[in-house]
């Protein structure tokens, strides 16, 4: 462009930054009310109008994990100074901490779902990656007849609807046992995850120089120690994006997840809409769960700013 | 050179004298994966091409009954699926039109000397990170008719999102747009920062208006990206589930995923429903061969 601006270009970039920042908060303010909504007093949740001044509190945090129910009467003040702060928290709130007759906290049953979403994305995310990047090597660097076939036909294990895949999958894990395990749910995010990991790593292989393992080979490595040794720490950031976005996508996955499981290895997509119910819904306890669950994801995506064009457009695109 | 020692397959190559044979790496490294791919999705379509011809219902332990092509004649005859699929066209034009405008009018916004302009265009790409699922069931929070703060910023009383029949799939097709502009947005700034700028140089030599730059100039060379992220969201919009599924459980919001998702695992027509997913199924792998050549026309550039 004209190193010297006019007035009139001048008006239309004040008016473009205007209009991006307008956008920005049209754009992060439903993420903003999730989160200040899950540190709200419940009684200030759902009032007309909205209420955006107020004390924040971590009542729902902890209302997220424990099971309570409703207090039918006041409160005894030596109970409630003898109880832990927690407690008095929910017990602030009209509610009491439900516990077994050994006086154990009784789970909301957040906590495990959480843990199995972990488990589950993790898992599926290393041998999604181990096998892509493997596979997008031997297509990097062999001679594989028909290539572009076999890579148009792993891209489109991808594109397939999860109902789709879902209804004989359900039958067939139903005949060995594997509804509502945990591994059913990783072979499925492994399968799903696969077809994409082998299409970005085959990007990120394919940039790294072919010298390099002839060099080694040259130098006595064999084949694979060249593999092991030079190209996978070459193509370490490519991996690591891969591995982050493979999580990203097993940890937000939903019908899967709700057709599979129901209690043993439910994860968290569709235990938390679950949490409406019937009734009147605490929103602030939603909101916290919500807010949870979201916090690995955005801490992910800043990690990978940089590799989110690429990522997105299975590896088509580079910068 | 290198390229000849590194892509033969010859046993008796450099590399082959030690250790594995180029070849059985190869094979090693493919071989796993595309028989993974193979054994949980292809054969389990194959398993339900058979349950396409029969009655079966997973609920009871009757015996499937051959039934032939009976199950494909009564779904293509019947008008509550074609509604199914109206439906899902509209969702579709709907939410991917909305994306594009967005979308690419952001990226049009974003396109220059902005302040902290990397931190703005990754926080502008935090909702398409998202848990559909979750992204849905908060956006019902927001639509709140009494206490949602949409209502409240706009000033519209007790209007009904989702509770109305008419409203509730742009309802839901707004939060699509919301969650999936930032797609748009990022692949059309990668499409406008590759546009040589001596072409707009030479233009403004040329005296060209602002519009017939942007459709002569900038479009053009824009399309083929635009085009790629325009195809995957068809594709994504035409499967779309959880987020509909969550926000609202109307007629006129039962898009084909969920149609099959009842006709599967609540009414247990598991022989049916196998049929009606062999129907999708053609239709998304046409959407994909589409999608497919397009990502490779823009790789070759």
């Amino acid at each position: 462009m004209a190193a010297v601006q006019t007035s009139s270009e001048k008006l239309v970039n004040r008016f473009a930054i205007a209009a991006v920042f307008f956008a920005l908060i049209v754009m992060l303010a439903p993420i903003y009310w999730i989160v200040s909504t899950s540190v709200k007093p419940r009684n200030l949740a759902t009032t007309v109008p909205p209420t955006i001044a107020f004390e924040p509190t971590v009542a729902p945090y902890v209302k997220t994990f424990v099971r309570r129910s409703q207090l039918r009467g006041p409160v005894p003040d030596e109970e409630y100074a003898a109880a832990p702060w927690w407690e008095q928290l929910v017990l602030d709130g009209g509610e009491k901490v439900v516990k077994t007759r050994g006086g154990a906290v009784r789970s909301s049953g957040f906590g495990p779902r959480f843990k199995n979403s972990l488990i589950v994305a993790t898992v599926s995310t290393f041998f999604a990656v181990a096998m892509g990047t493997l596979t997008a090597y031997g297509f990097s660097r062999f001679r594989v007849a028909g290539k572009d076939d076999w890579l148009f036909f792993i891209l489109s294990t991808r594109m397939l609807p999860p109902v789709v895949v879902a209804i004989p999958m359900f039958l067939m894990y139903r005949v060995v046992g594997l509804n509502d395990t945990h591994l059913g749910l990783i072979i499925l995010y492994t399968a799903f995850n696969l077809s994409f990991s082998v299409w970005i790593m085959k990007g990120f292989i394919d940039e790294i120089p072919r010298e390099y393992e002839e060099a080694a080979l040259v130098d006595g490595y064999t084949r694979m120690q060249a593999f092991f040794k030079i190209v996978l720490p070459e193509a370490m950031t490519g991996i690591a994006a891969t591995a982050v976005f493979c999580f990203i996508t097993a940890w937000n996955e939903y019908a899967f997840a709700l057709i599979m499981t129901n209690r043993n290895a439910q994860t968290a997509p569709p235990f938390i809409p679950s949490q409406i119910g019937s009734g009147l819904p605490d929103w602030t306890v939603i909101a916290a769960s919500t807010t949870m669950f979201l916090i690995p994801v955005a801490i992910f995506t800043f990690l990978l700013r940089n590799h989110l064009l690429r990522g997105m457009s299975f590896g088509a695109i580079r910068k | 050179m290198a390229d000849k020692i590194l892509t033969s397959l010859d046993p008796k190559s450099q590399a082959a004298a030690r250790g594995w044979s180029d070849l059985t790496i190869r094979n090693a490294f493919i071989i796993p994966t595309v028989a993974f791919l193979i054994i949980f999705n292809i054969f389990p379509l194959l398993y339900s091409l058979g349950y396409s011809f029969t009655d079966f219902r997973a609920s009871t332990s009757a015996p499937a009954n051959w039934v032939g092509l009976q199950n494909y004649r009564e779904l293509l005859a019947d008008d509550f699926i074609w509604r199914n699929f109206t439906i899902t066209a509209k969702y579709v034009i709907i939410s991917v039109t909305g994306q594009v405008f967005v979308g690419f009018g952001l990226a049009m916004l974003l396109n220059r000397d902005i302040p902290f302009k990397g931190l703005i265009t990754t926080l502008l790409l935090l909702p398409m990170m998202l848990s559909m699922a979750v992204v849905g069931l908060f956006w019902k929070l927001l639509y709140d008719p009494s206490f949602g703060i949409i209502n409240y910023a706009l000033g519209l009383g007790k209007f009904e999102w989702l509770a109305d029949p008419d409203m509730a799939l742009y309802a839901i097709a707004i939060t699509d747009i919301w969650m999936w502009s930032p797609f748009v947005m990022l692949l059309s700034l990668a499409g406008l920062s590759a546009v040589p700028k001596h072409l707009y140089e030479a233009a403004e030599i040329d005296r060209a208006g602002t519009f017939y730059t942007f459709f002569r100039i900038t479009l053009p060379l824009v399309l083929p990206i635009l085009m790629i992220a325009i195809i995957f969201r068809t594709m994504e919009a035409f499967k779309t589930f959880d987020l509909a599924y969550i926000m609202a459980s109307q007629p006129t919001t039962e898009l084909i995923s969920i149609r099959l998702y009842k006709m599967a695992f609540l009414e247990w027509q598991t022989g049916k429903s196998s049929a009606f997913a062999y129907i999708v199924l053609v239709m998304v792998v046409a959407i994909t061969n589409i999608y497919v050549k397009y990502l490779n026309k823009v790789k070759e550039r």
